[in-house]
C-alpha cells in the first residue's frame, strides 16, 4: 500500500449560513483517478477549489505527499484545474494558450523546451493541426481539448477537473471521456474528477466518492458503490434507469408493500419497516408469482426499459435486446432475493449499514 | 393519407447559410415523429417553418388538407411547446394551466371543462389549488405538460422540451409523454439531439444532418439497419463500430477482411467482392475461442453492463458485455460478430449496400 498522495482530513467550509463542506475526509493514492459524484449544490466544486487553494477551509487539513498545504498559496501547490467552461485566452492562438503556463513567473523553461512540451502535448490531444489557430475559431470540443492541454503541458502534481465535459455534445463526451482516462493512466498523475453524470463516474473512477449536502456518503470502487450502496440515497446516484426503491413492512415474516402484497420473505433480525432496493436489471420478466401490467415500453436498442405496475408500485425492469411485449401485457416479474438490498427505514436518508440481503 | 406533409422544404438565410435543404416528409394523423440530429442539422428550423415562425425559401407545407406554407402562425392550428419547466410561481396550478385558454378568450365554463379533462388525464387534479413552489420537480413537469396540452391543436410541435431536466426527471417525463401519446393519439413532431429520447418516444424517427433527411424509419429500423455511416454512428451510445476493409470470396463463403487481418469475418449477405465498411453494434460482438484477435485497451464498468474498448487489425472497436465479466488491459481476446447483425456500407458513397 502506497501512503496516500493527498489526504483531505475533516475539512469543513461554510459560506454564511450555508454549510458547503462538513467533515470531509478523502485519501487519494499517487496514481488514482478519484471521481467526486453528487448533485448540484453537493459541495463538489467547493471541495475542488479548496484543494486548489482558491478557498480556505474553516477546519481540517489537506496534506500532499506528507506536507501540510492547507494554508499554501495556489501557485505553490502545483495543481492544474480544468473548468466546465472552456477558459482560453481569446486573443491568443492555441500555441500561445498552451505556452502560457510554461512562461509563468518562476518557471524557467528554455524556448526550445517550451516548444517541445507544447508539441508533445498537442500530439497527445490530437490538436497539432490547430496550434496556430486563434482560440475563438475552435469548436467546443476543440476548445476543451486545448483547455485540458493547458493543464497537462506542465505536468502538474495533481489534476483537478470540474465537470470538463458537461458542455459538450454526447458523441464528443463519449470520446473525450476515454481519452481522459487513457491520458491519466499514461501520465500517472493523480486526478480528482468532479461530475454529476453517473455514466462518467462509473466508467472513469478508480474509486468514486459520493458527496451530498457537503458530506461524504460513501467512497469505494464503482462496483462497490453500485452493488453495495450504504443507503437508498447513494443507491439512487448510480444506475439508469434508477434503482427501484420500495418501502415495505415486515408482516408475518414477509416484506409487504403499501398495497398489502407480500413480495419477499424477510431475513433474520429484520426491522419492522425497511426500504428495498432492486436494480432494474436484476428483475427477470418471468417466473414470479405476482402479476405486473406493462405501462410503458422503451426500446433503446441494446436494451429495453419496461415501466410496470407491480404490487401497487411503479417499477422499472431493464432487459437486453428488443421488446417482446405490448403495452397492457401482463408479466410475472421474478426477484432474485440475493440481489435485493434492504435498508432499515430509520437509515433511509443518512449513513447506513451495509444492505443486509439475508435469506 | 398524410395529415402533415412537407414537400421539398427549403430554408436559406440571407447570408447564404442553407439551414434546410429540400425536406420531404409525410406524417399520418396520430403519429409521434421525432426529428433527431446534431446541432445545426436543420431540425429546429424545420419545426419553426411548420409553426410559421420562419418563412420557407421554397417548398410547401400542408396541414390537414390545407396549404399553410405562407399562413401566419395564428392561422395554423399548431401548438408549439418549449421547455416544460417554466411555470408562473405566483399563480396556482389551475391559473397556470388556464392561462393559454384565457389568452385565446375561451369562456370560463369551457375553460373549466377543459382543465378538468386534462388534469384528470395527467393525474394533477389534487394539485390544482397549489402553487408551483409547493410541488415536486416531477409534478411541476406534469403541470407544464398540462399547460401545453389544454389546447388541442392539429399538431404539437415540441422543441427539446426535456432539454433542461436532470436524467431522472427526463426519464419520468418521457415515459409519461409516451403513455399519454398512446392513450390520446396526438399528432406530434418532437425535436431532440438525444438519440435515447428519440428511440424511446418516436413512432418514427427522422434523422437529419446538414439540412437533409438521412433516414426515416421506426426506432428499430434506424437502429438496426442504418442507411448510411452518419446514422450508424449517431444513433446508439456508443454508436455502431465501423471497420474498414473489403468483401472477398474465400472458398465457398463471402467474408470481410483487410490486408492486416488474417481473420475472415463470415457474412450472410450474398455480395460481390468490393471495398467495404463493416458496421456492428457493440452488443453483437462476443468473446469466443476463435475469431478476430483484439487487444483490450480499456474496460468501462457501467453497472448494468460493461463496455470493453479493443484494438484489432480491423480497427478500434467497442464490445458490450455483462457487467460481471472482467477484462485486463492488454489482454488478447478472440471476437465473434453476429452475422445477422452485420451492416455493410460503400466507403465511397458512405451508404449501406
Amino acid at each position: 500500500m502506497h501512503p496516500p498522495f493527498l489526504q483531505i482530513d475533516n475539512v469543513s467550509k461554510h459560506f454564511g449560513a450555508i454549510q458547503a463542506l462538513e467533515n470531509v475526509s478523502i485519501d487519494i493514492s499517487p496514481d488514482e483517478l478519484m471521481v467526486i459524484l453528487g448533485p448540484t449544490g453537493a459541495g463538489k466544486t467547493t471541495l475542488l477549489r479548496t484543494i486548489a487553494g482558491l478557498e480556505s477551509p474553516d477546519r481540517g487539513t489537506i496534506t500532499m505527499k506528507g506536507q501540510d498545504i492547507t494554508q499554501s498559496q495556489p501557485t505553490d501547490r502545483d495543481v492544474a484545474l480544468v473548468f466546465q467552461n472552456f477558459s482560453l485566452y481569446p486573443n491568443k492562438t492555441v500555441r500561445q494558450n498552451l505556452e502560457f503556463p510554461l512562461r509563468a513567473p518562476g518557471r524557467n523553461f528554455s524556448n526550445s523546451g517550451i516548444t517541445q512540451k507544447v508539441e508533445q502535448t498537442a500530439e497527445v490531444l490530437h490538436i497539432t493541426a490547430l496550434l496556430d489557430r486563434p482560440a475563438p475559431h475552435l469548436s467546443g470540443g476543440e476548445m476543451q481539448r486545448v483547455a485540458i492541454g493547458r493543464a497537462i503541458v506542465r505536468q502538474p502534481r495533481l489534476f483537478l477537473m470540474d465537470e470538463p465535459l458537461t458542455n459538450l455534445d454526447a458523441k464528443l463526451r463519449e470520446s473525450l471521456r476515454i481519452e481522459l482516462i487513457r491520458l491519466q493512466r499514461d501520465l500517472g498523475i493523480p486526478m480528482i474528477y468532479v461530475t454529476h453524470d453517473q455514466v462518467e463516474a462509473l466508467s472513469m473512477g478508480d474509486r468514486i466518492t459520493v458527496l451530498s449536502e457537503g458530506q461524504v456518503r460513501q467512497t469505494g470502487p464503482p462496483e462497490e458503490i453500485y452493488e453495495r450502496p450504504v443507503s437508498p440515497h447513494v443507491a439512487r446516484q448510480l444506475g439508469h434507469p434508477p434503482i427501484n426503491l420500495i418501502p415495505v413492512q415486515n408482516q408475518h415474516k414477509k416484506w409487504t408493500t403499501h398495497s398489502g402484497t407480500a413480495i419477499l420473505p424477510v431475513g433474520q433480525d429484520a426491522p419492522p419497516r425497511a426500504t428495498l432496493g432492486i436494480r432494474p436489471e436484476n428483475l427477470l420478466t418471468e417466473g414470479g408469482e405476482i402479476p405486473a401490467q406493462i405501462e410503458v415500453i422503451e426500446d433503446l436498442g441494446p436494451s429495453t426499459i419496461l415501466l410496470v405496475k407491480w404490487a401497487g408500485e411503479s417499477i422499472h425492469i431493464l432487459v437486453s435486446g428488443e421488446p417482446r411485449w405490448q403495452v397492457g401485457d401482463e408479466i410475472y416479474p421474478r426477484i432474485e432475493p440475493e440481489r435485493v438490498m434492504v435498508w432499515p427505514e430509520e437509515k433511509r436518508n443518512g449513513h447506513g449499514s451495509h444492505p443486509l440481503a439475508r435469506q | 393519407m398524410p395529415f402533415l406533409e412537407l414537400q421539398d422544404l427549403q430554408k436559406t438565410y440571407p447570408d447564404g447559410t442553407r439551414a434546410v435543404n429540400g425536406v420531404d416528409l409525410s406524417i399520418g394523423e396520430g403519429e409521434f415523429i421525432v426529428l433527431l440530429g446534431p446541432s445545426g442539422c436543420g431540425k429546429t428550423t424545420t419545426l419553426r417553418m411548420i409553426a410559421g415562425l420562419e418563412e420557407p425559401t421554397a417548398g410547401r407545407i400542408e396541414l390537414n388538407n390545407q396549404d399553410v406554407t405562407h399562413l401566419p402562425p395564428s392561422q395554423r392550428d399548431v401548438g408549439f411547446v418549449f421547455q416544460f419547466y417554466a411555470l408562473y410561481p405566483h399563480m396556482t396550478v389551475w391559473q397556470n394551466v388556464a392561462f393559454p385558454l384565457q389568452n385565446v378568450g375561451l369562456p370560463e365554463p369551457e375553460i373549466n371543462t377543459t382543465i378538468n379533462r386534462v388534469a384528470d388525464a395527467l393525474g394533477i387534479t389534487p394539485l390544482l389549488n397549489r402553487h408551483p413552489g409547493q410541488l415536486s420537480g416531477g409534478d411541476q413537469q406534469r403541470v407544464s405538460l398540462a399547460r401545453a396540452m389544454v389546447r388541442t391543436p392539429d399538431v404539437y410541435l415540441m422543441d427539446e422540451p426535456l432539454g433542461t431536466l436532470d436524467t431522472e426527471h427526463r426519464l419520468e417525463l418521457r415515459e409519461f409523454i409516451r403513455s399519454q401519446q398512446l392513450a390520446l393519439s396526438v399528432t406530434a413532431m418532437y425535436v431532440t439531439h438525444d438519440q435515447e429520447e428519440a428511440m424511446s418516444l418516436a413512432d418514427r424517427i427522422v434523422v437529419m444532418a446538414d439540412g437533409e433527411i438521412r433516414q426515416i424509419g421506426t426506432p428499430s429500423e434506424v437502429y438496426n439497419t442504418p442507411t448510411d455511416l452518419f446514422v450508424a454512428n449517431f444513433v446508439g451510445s456508443p454508436g455502431m463500430n465501423l471497420l474498414t476493409g473489403k468483401i472477398v470470396q474465400a472458398d465457398q463463403n463471402v467474408v470481410f477482411t483487410n490486408d492486416e487481418a488474417d481473420t475472415h469475418i463470415p457474412l450472410s449477405h450474398p455480395l460481390e467482392p468490393a471495398p467495404a465498411i463493416l458496421g456492428i453494434r457493440p452488443e453483437f460482438i462476443r468473446p469466443s475461442t476463435t475469431g478476430l484477435q483484439a487487444r483490450v485497451m480499456l474496460s468501462e464498468y457501467q453497472g448494468s453492463h460493461r463496455y470493453v474498448h479493443l484494438d484489432s487489425p480491423l480497427g478500434n472497436l467497442i464490445m458490450r458485455t455483462e457487467a460481471a465479466l472482467h477484462f485486463n488491459a492488454k489482454e488478447t481476446l478472440c471476437l465473434q460478430f453476429d452475422p445477422e447483425h452485420i451492416c455493410l456500407f460503400n466507403p465511397q458513397t458512405e451508404r449501406a449496400f
